[in-house]
């Protein structure tokens, strides 16, 4: 039986940017077994965050094969890869992307309501915020949070319908050098711990090494993997 | 979970969500205030025609209920003062002081005395010669005149020889004669009022007048049925004005929400954003709006009914006599509804906008 929770093959992605075609992804091809961290390294314009918007569901792609979690997301509907996002991956964004007028509490909250389950999260959940170490700074609005306690109630956010892969995209790239330390033993812990699939993108190779293998793209192609 | 992300977003904008309520809320007090000024207008009426005692009134040939300016003349009095049943008689002529609302009526006065009963003066007393004139207290009270006061009406000077309970015919009464000089109608009345016997034969009464040849054409109403048919259909343009209001209050509401929820889109682009990353339908972004603009809706309703019970505080402190305003609750929930369909369809189009952004460009704007 086949272990792995992403297949991509022949992944390509075209953006049209007024009457030109700029192609992002020119022929990726990926697979990530469950359970597996994997750092994404390579510069900006590599295609990186456009093979995360796409294992996201967040967009389609041009051609090519991308199964998630046993769906292939090529043939997938707008409102299909919606409903997809509810519960199959969590976004950990480099600005955080808390909703600002909410308290931690309630943007974890909201996840859970669009996931379709209690707005309150399932009591073993309270061992996940202990491990985030964010359970006294739940009802504070984002405003008052550092960023390493927004990052982190954004990766609570993210994981709090159980999704099969956790997608972070430069999860440290607004943080000082503790805080990210902090975040990347984290998201460590929540794969070593709770056998979570994690992909994450950066720019840095110190964070990159938290993973359990690297990929190496450029100009929308993985060069290397280690 | 939709409930606390529009309140939380409308706290969070306190200067926008006051001012959309209070833009939504303009219309609704105008709504409120004109059905409640009509409504005032023919209760006020209803009173006063009630209040005179008669049993049947004449209205001059081609005449309306309600119209102004129709005479008939007062030989006709007499004329029916000799029909079977009638026991009393009288002749009034009536002319506009401020408006249409406020009127001055010319009476006889120991005839009107008769059939109503008479007027309960709160201060002075009857009228002691032909530039006398009786107020009530709307008036007195409106204008700050008292017994004694030379007041300035018609193009005349007068003087308040008394100040009554209002409540019978209008709110100012002039000697019938010197009415009908000042205004050029000697010899002239606007309506006549008739007592009978016995209110049991106001029918029959009424039908052998009708087919009198000498009264054809003259409007003959049983006062009961004339006080019952006062309504706000029956004033002319009324209802037609009252859709006018309707159809501005429904796009004020539309424009101020539209404006309103088309900035807050733009501002919460990037929110947006973070809702469809999370698995937030195009119905749930959507949702929101629309919820957002309910609330909106309803907040404006609440505000206009408060600023009615405003304009009502103020009309019946400021001008008692001229507009009669009353409180009309049904309306409220009439207004409520024009206001909240407004809101609805102005948030709509940002809705929309907002349910088909594209959640990547949502999450990397600035």
């Amino acid at each position: 039986m086949n272990s792995d929770i992403i297949q991509i093959r022949d992944l390509c992605k075209t953006y049209r940017v007024g009457k030109v075609d700029v192609p992002a992804l020119r022929g990726v091809d990926l697979d990530v077994q469950k359970g597996t961290f994997l750092s994404i390294i390579g510069p900006s314009g590599s295609g990186k965050s456009t093979l995360f918007h796409i294992i996201g569901g967040l967009t389609p792609p041009t051609s090519g094969k991308v199964i998630v979690g046993g769906t292939d997301l090529s043939a997938m509907t707008d409102a299909a890869r919606t409903r997809m996002r509810k519960r199959t991956v969590g976004f950990v964004f480099q600005k955080f992307n808390l909703l600002p007028n909410l308290t931690a509490r309630d943007n974890i909250a909201v996840a859970r309501y669009i996931g379709g389950t209690d707005a309150k999260p399932e009591p073993e959940f309270e061992e996940v915020l202990r491990l985030l170490g964010i359970g006294d700074r739940l009802d504070h609005k984002p405003n008052a949070l550092s960023g390493g306690e927004q990052q982190r109630v954004a990766i609570a956010r993210a994981i709090v319908n159980h999704p099969a892969i956790l997608l972070a995209d430069e999860p440290t790239g607004n943080l000082d050098t503790e805080n990210s330390k902090a975040v990347l033993e984290v998201l460590r812990d929540l794969n070593r711990r709770l056998g979570q699939t994690i992909l994450m993108i950066t720019h840095n190779p110190e964070a990159a090494a938290y993973g359990d293998s690297t990929v190496q793209m450029r100009d929308g192609r993985i060069t290397e993997r280690t | 979970m939709t409930g606390k992300l529009v309140l939380e977003n409308l706290k969070h904008r306190p200067m926008r969500s006051l001012l959309s309520i209070l833009l939504i809320g303009v219309p609704v007090t105008l709504i409120l205030c004109l059905v409640g000024l009509s409504h005032g207008f023919i209760e006020d009426s209803q009173k006063r025609a009630r209040g005179v005692g008669a049993d049947i009134m004449i209205r001059p040939k081609s005449s309306s209920m309600l119209s102004l300016g129709y005479t008939m003349p007062i030989a006709l009095v007499d004329y029916f003062r000799k029909q079977p049943h009638v026991k009393i008689a009288t002749g009034v002529l009536n002319a506009t002081v401020e408006g249409v609302t406020l009127g001055a009526s010319g009476v006889d006065l120991k005839e009107f005395d008769a059939m109503s009963g008479g007027f309960v003066l709160k201060s002075g007393g009857p009228f002691q010669g032909p530039d006398d004139a009786i107020i009530d207290e709307y008036f007195a009270d409106q204008k700050n005149y008292h017994a004694g006061n030379r007041i300035r009406m018609l193009n005349s000077d007068w003087r308040v020889s008394g100040v009554m309970e209002s409540g019978k015919l209008s709110h100012i009464v002039l000697p019938l004669d010197s009415l009908q000089v000042k205004t050029g109608n000697t010899g002239k009345v606007s309506q006549i009022y008739l007592k009978l016997d016995d209110p049991a034969n106001t029918r029959a009464t009424k039908e052998y007048l009708e087919k009198l040849p000498a009264l054809e054409g003259y409007p003959i109403y049983a006062l009961e049925d004339y006080t019952s048919a006062l309504n706000v259909n029956n004033i002319p343009a009324l209802k037609g004005f009252t859709i006018v209001i309707m159809g501005i209050g429904v796009v004020i509401g539309f424009a101020v929400v539209c404006l309103s929820m088309y900035m807050s889109v733009l501002q919460r682009t990037r929110e947006i954003g973070i809702l469809k990353s999370l698995g937030g339908s195009k119905g749930f972004i959507l949702g929101i709006i629309m919820t957002e603009a309910f609330v909106l809706g309803i907040g404006g309703t609440i505000l206009g009914i408060v600023m009615s019970y405003g304009a009502y505080w103020l009309i019946h402190t400021l001008v008692p006599a001229s507009l009669p305003m009353v409180i009309v609750y049904e309306w409220w929930y009439i207004a409520g509804a024009i206001t909240v369909v407004g809101a609805l369809l102005g948030a709509l189009y940002p809705g929309l906008i907002a349910a088909a952004h594209d959640p990547i460009e949502a999450l990397s704007y600035e």
